[in-house]
């Protein structure tokens, strides 16, 4: 193909566009995160500085433990749940739209929505607690939200209610796309399906579950409007994400400085998750 | 073989198998649905039903009182307006930006499948990479970028960011789409002496249909549901409608009207929702197209 005049000059805005709106911030923030920035940008460097001052900050060990236990098993679950609704759904069964529709519908949902939602469904006041004690048994205990140490664990539940459908999804399009002699040959030797699910059809398919697994690393490492939403950080800042935190302190602490060295910290972890997958998916088409 | 006989063990295990399947996917579905029915049969409660009753009860004396109020009186700090400002706000900042981040997303698609420049690839790359990047990293520049320009708090702005921001995901699509379009007959309209133009909106547009609907339901969800941007870039009478509800939520005055909330709740997410299940197909498609093929 030869080159094309009107090709390169449209493309011109877009590449400013990626310059203006993406890379110039972040190397900007980047640059923020070496100086002594406070409520205004300062153009002083000062080194790690801004880094030693966040590593001293009790709330953010909070807020960046709180990715990692919330990434863990919001994935896990996530995946696991994902998985077992896609194979339930590959069995040729009936209502098969009905069921794929309920499944997915959470994603057309925001995440406030979500979090809104399940904040009252576990309200022990007039939630699930509520319900359970309403039915008879009368001290049925149930207040994670409300409780410093298991708050987390119910941002964990609302989110893999709200992705799950996403993995589903993209697991259901891999299983259709499995060669159909795989199934003939397995069943030829008399392998149980589950068997042939978890030893062949699995290893199969990673590179979709591995796709699966970066889109939902990426939904942990932003994570915002569902915390805002279900708890507001809280009980205290029991609930912190880096997300909120970059936002607070960019926000309602004034705090540049501290704010772009916790985003840098953010960049980064994406970038620590997402790097594998580039390397296996240009060596697996550079094949 | 097996097909001929009726009661041996292994039909047996099978059906075993089938209900611990549906089991399985109806216990799934009430999961999924729960949230929903609560919500809605909340939202058409009178308040001391709620707090007299458990959430699973239908309503004894239905009402559309809190859907009236979280429409049109319900406070949003001091604002007490209801949430049908906020609807106009979202239906100005959502229509533009999506028209243009799908169109210009479908050109950029164009150029960057069927003509070969320098740096064609690199370009699609960081692209790409800039759709990743957490956007707490790049909030406070462009709040900056925003208020040299005067948009800060304003609906242009609002609609220049979310067509900035939705153009990643857009290029991507249309890239993924048109790479299979046969390069053959881009040649030969070129032979002819088609510009791109030209060949842009009578070849490949009109053969765009589907990925056209997918990208428009990708960002229409996304924007319409957008909390981040309109939280950080908006003023109160600016305000989208992820950020009104959120504050509508949290102001109250003496007792939590839990009605009133979850009616505002389901109206916010209703225009999504509606469109997910008029376009399921294609909202599944837009969501697994990236990820899938990128």
């Amino acid at each position: 193909m030869r080159r094309h005049k009107t090709a390169e000059f449209v493309i011109v805005p877009t590449i400013a566009v990626v310059f203006i709106c993406f890379y110039a911030p972040i190397i900007w923030t980047i640059f923020i995160s070496f100086t002594r920035s406070g409520m205004f940008p300062s153009y002083s460097f000062s080194g790690l500085m801004q880094y030693w001052r966040l590593v001293g900050t009790e709330r953010w060990h909070t807020a960046f433990l709180n990715m990692f236990v919330f990434g863990v098993l919001f994935v896990g679950f996530a995946l696991i749940l994902g998985f077992l609704l896609a194979v339930a759904l590959d069995q040729r069964i009936r209502f098969e739209g009905f069921f794929r529709t309920v499944l997915l519908y959470p994603l057309s949902m925001s995440f406030i929505v979500t979090g809104l939602a399940w904040q009252w469904l576990l309200n022990p006041a007039m939630g699930l607690q509520h319900l359970v004690r309403e039915a008879g048994w009368d001290n049925f205990l149930f207040d994670w939200i409300i409780r410093p140490d298991r708050a987390i664990y119910t941002i964990v539940l609302a989110a893999v209610w709200h992705s799950s459908g996403l993995v589903m999804a993209i697991i259901l399009a891999g299983l259709r796309g499995v060669d159909r002699d795989i199934w003939r040959a397995t069943q030829v030797e008399g392998i149980p399906r589950w068997r042939t699910y978890l030893s062949i059809i699995l290893p199969l398919l990673r590179p979709v579950v591995l796709t699966c697994v970066v889109l939902l690393i990426i939904n942990v490492v932003r994570s915002y409007d569902l915390v805002v939403a279900m708890t507001n950080g809280g009980p205290g800042n029991a609930t912190d994400v880096p997300g909120k935190f970059v936002i607070d302190m960019a926000f309602e602490r004034a705090n540049i400085g501290q704010a772009s060295a916790a985003a840098v910290i953010m960049l980064l972890t994406v970038i620590a998750a997402v790097m594998p997958y580039f390397y296996l998916e240009t060596r697996r088409t550079g094949r | 073989m097996t097909r001929f006989r009726i009661a041996t063990p292994q039909t047996r295990k099978k059906l075993v198998g089938r209900i611990f399947i549906y089991f399985v996917l109806i216990v799934g579905a009430a999961f999924f649905l729960a949230p929903l029915y609560v919500m809605l049969t909340t939202s058409l409660k009178p308040m001391d039903e709620i707090r007299q009753v458990h959430m699973l009860a239908l309503p004894t004396a239905w009402t559309l009182a809190p859907w009236l109020k979280a429409w049109g009186s319900a406070c949003i700090g001091v604002a007490c307006g209801g949430l049908k400002g906020s609807f106009l706000n979202t239906f100005v900042i959502t229509i533009p930006s999506v028209a243009i981040s799908v169109m210009l997303g479908a050109i950029n698609g164009f150029a960057l499948t069927k003509f070969r420049f320098r740096g064609d690839r690199l370009i699609f790359g960081l692209l790409l990479v800039g759709g990743f990047v957490p956007f707490q990293a790049e909030l406070l520049p462009t709040a900056r970028l925003l208020a040299t320009l005067g948009l800060f708090g304003t609906l242009p702005g609002l609609i220049l960011v979310h067509t900035l921001f939705g153009l990643p995901v857009t290029t991507l699509l249309f890239r993924n789409f048109y790479v299979s379009f046969p390069d053959s007959i881009i040649q030969a309209a070129r032979i002819d002496g088609a510009g791109f133009f030209d060949m842009f909106f009578r070849i490949l547009l009109p053969v765009s249909g589907p990925m056209l609907i997918v990208a428009v339901i990708l960002q229409f969800t996304g924007v319409w549901n957008d909390f981040l941007f309109g939280l950080s870039f908006g003023r109160p009478d600016t305000a989208p409608v992820m950020a009104a509800l959120n504050s509508l939520v949290s102001t109250s005055f003496g007792e939590k009207e839990y009605n009133v909330n979850m009616a505002a709740t389901i109206l916010t997410a209703l225009p999504p929702l509606v469109i997910y299940i008029a376009s399921g197909k294609y909202f599944v498609r837009g969501l697994t197209a990236g990820a899938v093929k990128g």
